[in-house]
């Protein structure tokens, strides 16, 4: 059981650390100063997250592990963040559907473990729903305005679509540690959700696109390695190293 | 040093000196970010909440606590957090609200008034804490700090930072 809520807090706060750190790499890279600021600061929240279920995995760990640890000292397969969340930041329209999808998995997951029967799950989803809804409201409106956009913003958006629609499935397929969640309830909230913001942006969802899966069980996609090696670089050529 | 007789009462007031090292006017306090304050004999227990998750200011608010406090003569300073209930902008006092205003940042409007998904909704009105005038907009949701949006008054022309409603 304690396993269980281990693993499930690893993977919340995998998800946020490894689109944290996605976004982090737009720090002085924006489109504009205003939204460089936004993915910047949707960024830190995300970090400030996994912070949060990181130091409460580390308790329900033990063995002096921290947060900094299961952050800078796991390897590739003890990671168990979706495939989506490792994906390459592209263009500002890929960054943006990846955000878009993510936050709008994110506001529906958080909004029903607001009453999971671990208490401090629900403290920290409490906490971070106040954010992801403005981070789902921000990426919704960009998915509308580059989709609905110029000829090709519009481009993009779908060039984006086809990259990354591949992904999404696997946010609803069940790992062991889930089976505490209604993935089914998610599935059809997050799907009513994307389908009216897509259609609002002049894009339709593809239909029977094969679904990668594995990142929930540590089989990542060869985006995760170098994920890693920037992340953890200075905790494994300097270990202990403080600043 | 060690004959004070701790004091909860006392023991805010010194919380009160410590401000938030990213708006130097507004003490924690006035911030709505203490919880509570337990003393036990020479040992003084402080919970505090943290405003957004990322708040990279609240490592530093937390050894400003035990800095202050320790000089204060407690022997043993605990700073606890807590994340539930969440914090929101309407604990934050009207004191503390009247000195963002002082220092050029717009204060919080009341939540109920807005706060609210909807999509390409018009800038939410805010006072520009210059000129007083309500004739300002919005640049972008995201501001210098996490709790901040970027506004600029259209009649004085300042741009000028708004502490969102959260």
């Amino acid at each position: 059981m304690t396993q269980t809520i281990t693993n499930y807090t690893l993977y919340l706060a995998d998800n946020a650390l490894i689109l944290g750190q996605r976004n982090a790499a737009w720090c002085g890279h924006g489109p504009v100063l205003e939204q460089d600021i936004a993915i910047t600061n949707i960024s830190l929240d995300l970090i400030g997250q996994a912070r949060s279920f990181y130091q409460y995995a580390a308790e329900l760990t033990g063995n002096g592990a921290t947060e900094d640890s299961l952050a800078y000292l796991r390897t590739e397969r003890e990671f168990k963040n979706v495939l989506l969340a490792e994906q390459p930041n592209g263009d500002w329209a890929q960054t943006i559907l990846r955000q878009f999808f993510f936050s709008t998995y994110q506001l529906y997951l958080y909004q029903a473990l607001v009453n999971h029967t671990d208490t401090r799950i629900a403290a920290i989803a409490e906490k971070s729903l106040k954010e992801v809804s403005y981070h789902l409201r921000w990426s919704s409106e960009w998915v509308i305005r580059l989709g609905d956009g110029t000829e090709e913003s519009n481009r993009r958006l779908h060039k984006a679509l086809e990259a990354l629609w591949c992904y999404t499935g696997e946010l609803f397929m069940p790992a062991d540690f889930e089976a505490a969640i209604d993935l089914i309830a998610l599935k059809n909230n997050w799907t009513a959700k994307v389908k009216t913001i897509l259609e609002e942006a002049t894009l339709i969802v593809p239909e029977n696109v094969f679904m990668h899966s594995g990142g929930k069980t540590g089989n990542h996609t060869e985006q995760m390695g170098f994920i890693l090696a920037e992340l953890q670089y200075m905790q494994r050529a300097y270990p202990d190293s403080e600043w | 040093m060690n004959t004070m007789t701790p004091d909860i009462q006392q023991t805010w007031s010194y919380l009160e000196e410590i401000k938030d090292p990213e708006i130097p006017v507004l003490s924690i306090v006035d911030l709505g970010i203490v919880r509570e304050v337990a003393i036990d004999d020479e040992a003084v227990t402080v919970t505090i909440t943290p405003t957004y998750t990322g708040c990279p200011a609240m490592d530093m608010i937390a050894a400003s606590i035990k800095m202050e406090l320790m000089a204060r003569g407690f022997a043993d300073v605990l700073v606890k957090f807590v994340i539930s209930p969440a914090w929101t902008t309407d604990w934050m006092t009207e004191k503390g609200k009247l000195q963002l205003k002082e220092y050029g940042i717009a204060p919080p409007n009341p939540r109920q008034q807005v706060c609210n998904d909807k999509l390409f909704a018009p800038d939410e009105a805010v006072q520009c804490p210059h000129c007083e005038s309500w004739h300002t907009r919005r640049i972008s949701e995201f501001g210098s700090t996490a709790c901040k949006a970027l506004y600029q008054c259209e009649d004085c022309k300042e741009p000028f930072d708004y502490f969102k409603c959260h």
